[in-house]
């Protein structure tokens, strides 16, 4: 069962360094959402506030409401470790456990929470994320190397099927496909049109044709100057977004006239 | 490519062009050599007259040879590289010359019995460092038991849970503790146990202690480093799978760090495993093995050494056993060494 996530007037601090400020949106289950904007913009600080990453940085902390079907994230009783099993992450740098086989790093969400689960078992789930990843075909044979030996857009698609082996009920994708070449690229995207049957997915990205490919909403971020905490500037339907956007800094942006 | 080795050379004519004359591969040697012989003459052939006076002459000459052969760049060059070889054989010196006296002293002692026999009823010839071996290796391996959960813990409070000022105020004190006397220590743990037991209380646990007091800050500060080492990416990618926090720091970032862990630790070994004072104070001699921790005078290398040099017996034959121990210390060390290498050979965690 997806979730839908609600974001009710957000900002986002590091220290006392404003870096998102009041944002306002509405996340559907079962879709795909593009964030799209310029670099700085705060479009990975707002997907870390998503499942309560930010906090994990000295000083971060964000105020505002997201409610995930009905639950306050930021909460009292709300226990971010929970949190973070139903809401997966793919980062902008990949990021492999290196005292692990590329074996270990897929069921790792399982092992490292100690996860009793049977050797077919633990192959069924490294396989299936492998394949779903676009893995597979490269690393079959050598599943007991470690999983640093990859070259970097492997080593991406490592995370990926990473992080999608816990099976998270919503996956946050920070710039996935930045170090992968068109076929991985395009088997990703494979993927999260399959995902996005049974998850929510937020992804960010810098490739306006990927947002437009995968994604039903868009979201555009943006910053008035440097030192100014980022905004969301619109959001809508993608098609809607990439044609006809309300706001000519969103239009100026997507047909490549400035960022 | 030619224009930024141009920009480099002076202006000048025939140096705009990228060939050079250079001065043949042996010259610096030959020219060594050659100094060396001048500089033995000259002092009448001592041994550290000659060098230094070799190596003297041999940068003029070398400057000198250089600067009208090649350029002034290559001159300068020269005379650099001249002068940090210099100064790392000087580094050498005393290294080589401690390795070569305790090697050459010891080395006639050693001996089957030298390492299976005790100082139990030895007058004269004879006798050995077994006592003094297994003291050692027990009470620095008690000392590595208490420091190294303290330790690695303490590192692990300053790197994953410390915010504020309290791991500031620790960071300092462990500082302060690396720099501590390590006679200072000895009497910390004599003073501790006199108040336990009443004075002139020889303990082996006290010397233990007193080794934990000096190995302590240094398993926090390499332990601390490695921690620091490793990424904050791992520990986010552990976070991000619903990981809670103690398990993301003992199945990630520990094993993450495991190699330089290990190494520190065995460093920390074999800086305290030769230390006297402490123990000197805290543990005594004893000419005989004594395996009880908890009771009485405990015979260690360190110390063995420094009583078997400054009373050698009536037959003096007491200063080569002190070779012989030191020896056996030096040993110890170099095998540790070699262990630390080993170790982080073994577990880094790039290897397959
Ligand atoms: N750990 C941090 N500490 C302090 N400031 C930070 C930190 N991470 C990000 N920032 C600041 O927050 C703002 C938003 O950064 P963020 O990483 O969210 O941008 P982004 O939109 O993801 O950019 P990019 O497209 O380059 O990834 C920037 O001004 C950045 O300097
Ligand atoms: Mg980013």
């Amino acid at each position: 069962m997806a979730k839908s996530i609600d974001v009710s007037d957000l900002n986002i601090y590091y220290g006392d360094f404003l870096a998102v400020e009041g944002v306002t949106i509405p996340i559907a289950a079962k879709s795909v959402t593009a964030f799209i904007g310029p670099s700085g913009c705060g479009k990975s600080s707002f997907l870390r506030s998503l499942n309560r990453m930010h906090e994990v940085i000295p000083g971060a902390r964000v105020e505002g409401k997201i409610i995930i079907d009905g639950n306050d994230l930021y909460g009292a009783g709300t226990d971010p470790v929970a949190v973070r099993r139903e809401i997966g992450m793919v980062f902008q740098r990949p990021n492999p456990f290196p005292t692990m086989s590329i074996y270990e790093n897929v069921i790792a969400g399982m092992r490292l929470n100690a996860k009793r689960m049977k050797k077919s078992e633990a192959d069924d789930a490294v396989e299936k994320s492998l394949r779903s990843a676009n893995l597979w075909a490269e690393v079959e044979d050598r599943l007991r190397r470690p999983g640093s030996s990859l070259s970097g857009g492997q080593q991406q698609r490592l995370c990926i099927a990473r992080a999608i082996a816990v099976e998270p009920q919503v996956l946050l994708m920070d710039e996935p496909c930045s170090a992968l070449d068109p076929i991985s690229t395009s088997a990703i995207e494979d993927l999260i049109h399959d995902l996005q049957h049974d998850y929510t997915i937020v992804i960010v990205t810098h490739n306006m044709q990927q947002a437009a490919r995968v994604s039903e909403t868009t979201a555009f971020f943006n910053l008035s100057a440097v030192g100014e905490p980022g905004r969301l500037v619109e959001y809508g339907s993608t098609t809607k977004i990439f044609s006809n956007p309300d706001n000519e800094s969103t239009e100026a942006y997507i047909s490549g006239r400035f960022g | 490519m030619a224009s930024t080795l141009e920009t480099q050379q002076p202006p000048a004519g025939a140096a705009r062009s990228i060939h050079q004359r250079t001065l043949p591969r042996y010259a610096p040697a030959a020219a060594f050599g050659g100094c060396l012989v001048i500089g033995a003459v000259l002092t009448g052939f001592g041994l550290i007259g000659t060098v230094v006076l070799g190596t003297v002459i041999y940068l003029v000459v070398i400057y000198v040879l250089s600067r009208t052969v090649e350029s002034s760049r290559k001159a300068a060059d020269r005379v650099v590289t001249g002068l940090v070889t210099s100064a790392f054989v000087i580094a050498l010196v005393p290294l080589v010359s401690v390795i070569y006296t305790v090697f050459s002293r010891g080395l006639p002692v050693l001996s089957a019995t030298f390492f299976t026999s005790s100082m139990r009823n030895v007058v004269g010839e004879g006798g050995g460092v077994f006592h003094a071996i297994w003291g050692t290796v027990y009470i620095t391996g008690m000392a590595l038991v208490i420091s190294v959960p303290i330790g690695i813990l303490a590192a692990i409070y300053l790197v994953e849970y410390g915010r504020g000022w309290l791991p500031r105020q620790i960071r300092f004190l462990v500082d302060v503790m690396t720099g501590i006397p390590s006679i200072v220590a000895g009497l910390f743990a004599y003073a501790l146990f006199v108040l336990i037991f009443g004075p002139g209380i020889r303990i082996g646990i006290g010397g233990a202690i007193a080794l934990s007091v000096l190995m302590i800050p240094v398993v926090v500060r390499s332990t601390e480093e490695m921690l620091k080492l490793v990424p904050n990416e791992l520990r986010e990618a552990a976070y991000a799978l619903g990981v809670p926090k103690w398990r993301t720091i003992v199945k990630v970032v520990l094993p993450t760090a495991l190699a330089g862990i290990a190494t520190g630790v065995t460093l920390s070994i074999a800086r305290v495993i030769g230390e006297t004072a402490p123990l000197l104070i805290i543990l005594g001699i004893t000419d005989s093995a004594n395996f009880d921790p908890f009771s009485g005078r405990i015979a260690t290398l360190p110390v063995f050494t420094y009583y078997e040099y400054i009373q050698p017996g009536v037959d003096g034959s007491g200063e080569g056993r002190a070779f012989g121990g030191a020896l056996v210390l030096v040993l110890i060390v170099l095998v540790l060494n070699a262990v630390a290498r080993l170790i982080s050979y073994l577990f880094s965690p790039t290897k397959a």
